[in-house]
């Protein structure tokens, strides 16, 4: 026990949760884009599984991690794409869409990567490249800290800008005030000359953007291959995280690294006897109480607001 | 007022898609820096008129004219570059925003990238001052009053550069002062040389700010008048007027018992606006209650009040001596209330369900309609029939799902469903609302023979006819209150339930009580 004390506590566990957490930020800060303006995109578990695959092949043929990288946005972006041509053109349901893309890249990336590599398993055939690892100058040398905060994925850097890039963006840009305005009350945002669709599409490709960030760590940082079915719920853990940070950035960002954290935790767990599936529920259980949490608050901050406006 | 007009529309149609004519041949005509009002009842067409001018619709025929020049707007986008503003009467805001950020929305001034927030504010405070409209450019609009609320709505139309303002119903939502308040805000816009279209049911208002009126009725203009030249009896007479005249030969009235006791009833919505103040009433058996009125005044809340879908309404309602006020609504189905609602594509009907499970929607619970834990089909297929038979319902089977049939088809089902319930109270909200003449006469028969066989009925109609030929005895309704009250509704005469319709005329608190029968 006072072993499993010792990791919890150490600076390699603190560097697990933010690598563990990337893919899941990634797909929250998916999930916000879309929700803020008034489309759920259920499609994000599926986007990262295309876009971590893509980026495996194109990696392989070209030599390139970047141009892996670059391909595996396409893909994302394009999936996004794909998804707002239904719904928002055609009017096809935003959950039908966001279903058929999931189980399309479930069956489609197994399907192409046995095209690909003669395996319906993994990539393990393809020669395919990592994204680096930064070790920053100065920040490395800073004791606790450094061991925490240096020598990740490039990704993992990339993630914390989306968050600061995403901030900016709907706080303090006019696209940003169009895409809450629009997910809030499309017919005002219309009324003064708004289009609504339109916002709606950028809003779901920027989602596809970093869905397809997540996928890409997935396969090329995370790992250093695709396997089948690689994310593994993280799309859906970064709506849930999305749900638990009420919706802000902010709240999205530090909820998905309570989901991280629960995730790192897992693995820690691993090294006490109790049974592995056990300890694998543990992010799931931490969803349900985070969901709990946040049911519970929100009720009461309505009554609060009952009892402000009875008193008026 | 001579001079030529600002905006001139020429006789201009509006035949909508399913045949509705909705303006037909209308002319109206702006001058620079009025405020002119534009009344009707609901249905005349003004609505779809200002939709017209604002780009919401497009007109089937006619011309419009801005300044002389001929404009065909294509969206409402259009309008408002032409100068042209809307206030809605549902407004449209984006609650969790603050002021600013609905100020400017569509139209940000950014630095960079960024919006430009500090010249946004001072846009807004700019605005404010000079039209006296006080507000705080910071506060999140969720947390304002309905009164500040339209006042960022005038803003929001001010600021994208509208020098003509079209203001819906603004005052349906007001409290008197801020009805006061506003009015103010308008003579000072009229000053600045703003062009204002008033529209309106209220009379009073009416004469207290509009220098010119135009009359609406049944979707053609009925005239044009300076405020000053017409009494508020001219108005009234001139709006509210019926064409069909339907008769029924009723026979002689027995009311019974007293059957639906309403007492000292009141609702505070969450504006705090009081939209029920004290009213009360009562119906006997076999006898047929008009409730009249124009919409808007409370009318919506008392059936929801009595039907049980109003949380909050105070006071006591009872039905054959039981309170039902506050009571689940099947408690109050179980006590012998049946009621026709006004929407009958969202409330009264499921659409994809067929007409025989719509019909049986009441009775399925009932043991008799069932055969141990299933239903008894062959029961219900034969009831359907019957039911699709006696009312004359235009289907090819009681399977065919109840969407596909035409309105007043479907409306036949649901007062064939409310009726074969045999309830002690019926509640008809708008029973013949949009349906065919033929469906009209069916339905109003099937509520005379109800009344005969001693079911007491509620009938609210905004259909003069129908409540003037229907009702035995009628009750108006204004501003959530009760303000006449007829005994006997074949001696009301249209003029002069117009005249209590609109609040011109209003009769004493005693004659009004007599509608309680103690």
């Amino acid at each position: 026990m006072s072993n499993f004390f010792d990791i919890l506590f150490s600076t390699d566990f603190a560097f697990s949760v933010l690598r563990v957490m990337t893919p899941i930020l990634f797909a929250a800060l998916g999930a916000l884009i879309s929700n803020k303006a008034g489309i759920v995109n259920i499609g994000l578990e599926g986007t990262m599984l295309v876009a971590a695959l893509t980026g495996v092949i194109v990696s392989a043929y070209t030599g390139s991690a970047w141009i892996g990288l670059l391909a595996a946005i396409v893909a994302g972006v394009a999936i996004a794409a794909l998804l707002g041509f239904f719904t928002l053109k055609f009017k096809t349901h935003i959950i039908l869409g966001g279903i058929a893309v999931n189980m399309f890249a479930s069956g489609g990336t197994v399907f192409i990567l046995y095209l690909v590599s003669g395996d319906k398993g993994a990539s393990t055939s393809l020669k395919s490249a990592t994204l680096p690892s930064l070790h920053i100058p100065l920040l490395e040398d800073i004791p606790v800290l450094g061991p925490i905060l240096s020598g990740h994925n490039v990704l993992t850097y990339v993630s914390l800008a989306c968050v600061a890039g995403l901030y900016y963006l709907l706080a303090k840009t006019p696209l940003g005030l169009r895409i809450r305005s629009v997910g809030e009350n499309p017919q005002a945002a219309q009324s003064v000359g708004v289009r609504v669709n339109r916002v709606q599409f950028i809003s779901l490709l920027i989602s596809g953007f970093f869905a397809a960030l997540g996928g890409a760590y997935m396969s090329m940082g995370y790992l250093s291959l695709f396997t089948r079915d690689m994310t593994a719920g993280r799309g859906w853990i970064g709506i849930a995280a999305e749900a638990v940070g009420r919706s802000t950035t902010i709240g999205t960002f530090l909820s998905s690294l309570l989901f991280g954290a629960a995730d790192a935790l897992a693995n820690a767990l691993q090294i006490l006897k109790i049974p592995a599936e056990l300890v694998g529920t543990t992010p799931y259980v931490v969803t349900v109480i985070g969901l709990i949490v946040y049911a519970v608050a929100e009720a009461r901050m309505k009554k609060r607001k009952m009892a402000k406006r009875a008193l008026k | 007022m001579e001079t030529s007009p600002l905006l001139e529309i020429t006789n201009i149609s509006k035949v909508y898609p399913n045949g509705v004519v909705a303006n037909a041949n209308v002319d109206f005509s702006l001058a620079k820096g009025e405020i002119h009002a534009i009344v009707g009842e609901n249905g005349a067409g003004k609505s779809t008129l200002m939709k017209m001018i604002f780009g919401m619709e497009e007109p089937s025929e006619g011309e419009m004219r801005l300044n002389g020049q001929k404009v065909k707007f294509r969206s409402p986008q259009d309008a408002i570059d032409s100068g042209i503003g809307m206030v809605h009467q549902h407004f449209m805001l984006v609650p969790s925003l603050t002021v600013v950020d609905n100020m400017i929305l569509g139209m940000e001034p950014t630095r960079g990238f960024n919006i430009h927030y500090k010249e946004a504010v001072r846009m807004t405070r700019e605005l404010s001052a000079r039209y006296n409209l006080a507000i705080d450019p910071l506060a999140r609009v969720e947390d304002l009053t309905v009164g500040m609320k339209q006042k960022v709505e005038i803003l929001k139309v001010l600021i994208r550069g509208a020098r003509i303002l079209i203001l819906d119903e603004p005052t349906a939502v007001l409290t008197p002062q801020e009805t006061e308040e506003l009015f103010k805000q308008l003579q000072a816009l009229k000053r600045e040389g703003h062009t204002i279209v008033f529209i309106s049911h209220k009379l009073k208002e009416v004469k207290a700010i509009c220098d010119r009126i135009t009359i609406m009725r049944a979707g053609k203009t009925e005239g044009v008048f300076e405020t000053s030249s017409v009494s508020e009896r001219e108005i009234s007479r001139l709006m509210v007027g019926r064409d069909v005249v339907l008769k029924y030969d009723k026979g002689d009235r027995k009311p019974g018992r007293p059957v639906l006791q309403a007492r000292n009833l009141i609702y505070v919505n969450a504006e705090a606006k009081r939209v029920l103040q004290d009213v009360g009433f009562t119906i006997r058996e076999g006898e047929i209650l008009g409730i009249a009125g124009v919409e808007g005044n409370g009318q919506s809340e008392l059936v929801r009040a009595l039907t049980g879908s109003l949380p909050g309404a105070e006071g006591s309602v009872t039905v054959g001596g039981e309170s039902i006020l506050g009571r689940s609504i099947k408690d109050i189905r179980d006590r012998g209330v049946s009621y026709i609602p006004e929407d009958r594509m969202r409330q009264g009907a499921a659409k994809d369900a067929s007409i025989a499970d719509n019909l049986i929607s009441m009775f399925y619970r009932l043991k008799a309609w069932n055969r141990g834990p299933l239903l008894n089909r062959k029961k219900i297929a034969a009831f359907s029939e019957a039911q699709i038979e006696r009312y004359k319902i235009r289907a090819k089977s009681p399977e065919q799902p109840i969407g596909m049939l035409s309105g007043g088809n479907m409306q036949k089902v649901v007062v064939a469903r409310e009726c074969e319930a045999a309830p002690k109270l019926l509640i008809a909200e708008q029973p013949t609302r949009g349906v065919d003449v033929g469906a009209a006469q069916l339905i109003h028969q099937r509520l005379l023979e109800m009344r005969a066989e001693g079911c007491a009925i509620l009938l609210l109609s905004a259909d003069l006819n129908e409540i003037l030929e229907v009702s035995d005895s009628l009750l108006v309704l204004y501003d959530g209150q009760f303000v006449a009250y007829y005994p006997d509704a074949s001696q009301v005469t249209e003029e002069t339930l117009g005249f209590a319709m609109l609040g011109v005329q209003r009769q004493s608190e005693a004659e009004v009580r007599r509608a309680i029968h103690d």
